[in-house]
């Protein structure tokens, strides 16, 4: 009776162990909502959207999203423009050219940049990569949303490479042996053939890898210069969404408008990756059925 | 043919170059901060406290504060990530609340991590009242690591095959007992392996810990739950962008002991993912 008794005990903790996914996400949601609806409300949204002023401790005070979006979004660009085709590239090297030995070498380094913290690639950032920029570019700093680029593309490779191969890798091999027997070459089964089966994997690999992008914080907040301003080129300081919180959130009062106006930016990052997620998600289930 | 043949050459050797491109720079990064790190590495430096603002002394009390958020972390993250992954292989059936808690935990995975910060000081730190400490911190952490332990468990426990779970249930025994005694002991070193990874997350991540409970400095250890604590990722941010003047060998050193307990984490996970792989017999 009493093991009977334990036992629904313990599927009842099973039970909610395995919503609590649902619970944590409704609740990030939540809160996100709560501790942003009262800036939402009391400013101009079209202002906040548009607003190319980010200046939230003078008086009054601005809250242009702007120059924090275009920043997120020029040093994503940047990034993407960099890690999909290199990515892509490795991925095709290391599943269908690399010989075996040298395939185990280069997916092992892989999974160490993979595990690398990203406070230790911004530390990297600030050492070699910005004084790198500074002197190539002949620059004032090397603090430039290029250095957050390059940074953020190196992030990003793990997670497109190793989806990627995975995209390639689950093409069924009666494809390659039907273009193989039809005396294509290689390089023209895996470009007609082994490329276009994969796609909806690389799609996601690319969706990911944005996600991954936009929501990185530490690297990009130590080596992109952390200027609030509107950006007009590459290699000028900017900062991002995910910077600007954790930047200010430090030092902001709590129940000020300032606080409030860090969880909007919050709120807005948390739907942008939501969204990506979701369409990652449809790119990987598609390629399955 | 002969193009087609030499043409293939070209495009694959420029591939091969496009990959090495990557993993050169890993091979510098390590090899750097070796070099480097390993010139500010003694007993002292490990045990001893930050002196002269930060420019002289150790890291010790930033070591024990990340030992702190790691075990607090699995503290939390664990017993409910086993638990949910034993929810979803062995209880759910396929239908939309299932597929509903795989798109959360999708999701989840791709929160970004300062996000979580966030999420942590309006709940933890406020709301509960825990303010910025050990329990705010680790809690914040546990969020963020627990789909990386779901997933991991789960793949581990649906690699048990499906007869064992028949043989046990024809014998009589219930589903609790099933999982408990056939299912589960086939698939800790699975779930291990995966936890550890997750872990190893946790220990270098800065974000998340920023506002909930990294300190800038603390003259003393954390002694319960609700202090405070230093910790290295958050040290590593202070000295190279916080504080002027610190010798770059103390910020070499302090990132080398964090690469060295991260990587320690995922050498481990690595280990018993490849013995118990020579172990598996079925």
């Amino acid at each position: 009776m009493i093991k009977k008794f334990f036992e629904s005990l313990i599927e009842k903790a099973i039970f909610i162990s395995g919503i609590t996914a649902i619970a944590i996400v409704v609740l990030i949601f939540i809160f996100l909502l709560k501790e942003s609806v009262y800036f939402f409300l009391n400013n101009n949204l079209a202002e906040i959207l548009f607003g190319m002023d980010w200046y939230p401790i003078s008086e009054p005070p601005k809250f242009g999203f702007l120059p924090l979006i275009l920043g997120s979004v020029l040093v994503t660009v940047g990034a993407i423009v960099i890690a999909v085709p290199v990515g892509l590239a490795a991925a095709i090297y290391i599943s269908e050219v690399a010989p075996g030995w040298f395939k185990e070498i280069l997916k092992t380094g892989i999974e160490l940049l993979a595990a690398i913290p990203s406070i230790v690639l911004g530390f990297v950032g600030i050492v070699v990569l910005a004084p790198f920029i500074r002197n190539l570019f002949n620059l004032p700093s090397g603090l430039t949303a290029f250095a957050g680029s390059i940074m953020l593309a190196f992030m990003a490779m793990p997670t497109i490479v190793s989806i990627i191969e995975d995209a390639i890798n689950s093409v069924p091999k009666s494809y390659r042996e039907g273009s193989l027997a039809l005396g294509a070459t290689h390089l023209q089964t895996i470009r007609r053939v082994i490329l276009p089966a994969a796609s909806s994997g690389i799609m996601a690999a690319v969706m990911l890898g944005i996600g991954r992008v936009i929501g990185e914080t530490m690297a990009v907040l130590m080596v992109t210069g952390n200027a609030a301003i509107m950006p007009t080129s590459i290699l000028q300081p900017v900062r991002t969404l995910t910077a600007t919180i954790a930047a200010e959130m430090g030092e902001v009062i709590q129940g000020s408008m300032h606080y409030y106006a860090l969880f909007g930016i919050g709120f807005v990052l948390f739907v942008i990756t939501f969204f990506i997620n979701l369409a990652a998600d449809m790119f990987l289930h598609r390629k399955k059925s | 043919m002969g193009n087609a043949k030499l043409t293939q050459k070209i495009v694959f050797f420029l591939l091969g170059v496009a990959t090495v491109m990557v993993i050169i720079p890993v091979i510098l990064i390590f090899a750097l901060i070796l070099v480097n790190g390993l010139q500010a590495i003694s007993l002292e430096f490990i045990f001893s406290t930050p002196k002269a603002g930060m420019t002289q002394g150790g890291i010790f009390p930033a070591i024990v504060g990340t030992l702190y958020l790691v075990l607090g972390t699995a503290a939390f993250s664990l017993p409910l990530g086993i638990l949910a992954a034993i929810y979803l292989t062995e209880y759910a059936s396929d239908n939309w609340l299932t597929r509903l808690i795989d798109i959360a935990i999708i999701n989840l995975a791709g929160v970004p991590s300062i996000v979580f910060g966030l999420f942590g000081v309006a709940l933890f730190v406020i709301l509960l009242n825990f303010g910025t400490s050990i329990l705010s911190g680790s809690l914040t952490l546990s969020i963020m690591t627990l789909p990386v332990i779901i997933t991991a468990s789960k793949e581990a426990l649906n690699s048990v095959p499906k007869s064992f779970r028949e043989v046990s249930y024809s014998l009589g025994a219930s589903r609790w007992q099933t999982v408990r005694n056939v299912v589960l002991p086939n698939a800790i070193p699975g779930i291990m392996t995966g936890t550890i990874l997750g872990l190893s997350r946790a220990a270098g991540e800065t974000a998340p810990i920023l506002f909930t409970v990294a300190a800038f400095y603390l003259p003393r250890l954390p002694r319960t739950v609700y202090d405070q604590a230093m910790a290295l990722p958050y040290h590593i941010y202070v000295l190279s962008t916080q504080v002027p003047n610190v010798p770059v060998k103390i910020q070499y050193g302090t990132v080398l002991v964090l690469i060295v307990i991260v990587f320690f984490m995922n050498i481990s996970a690595a280990y018993i993912r490849a013995k118990f792989r020579k172990k598996k017999q079925w």
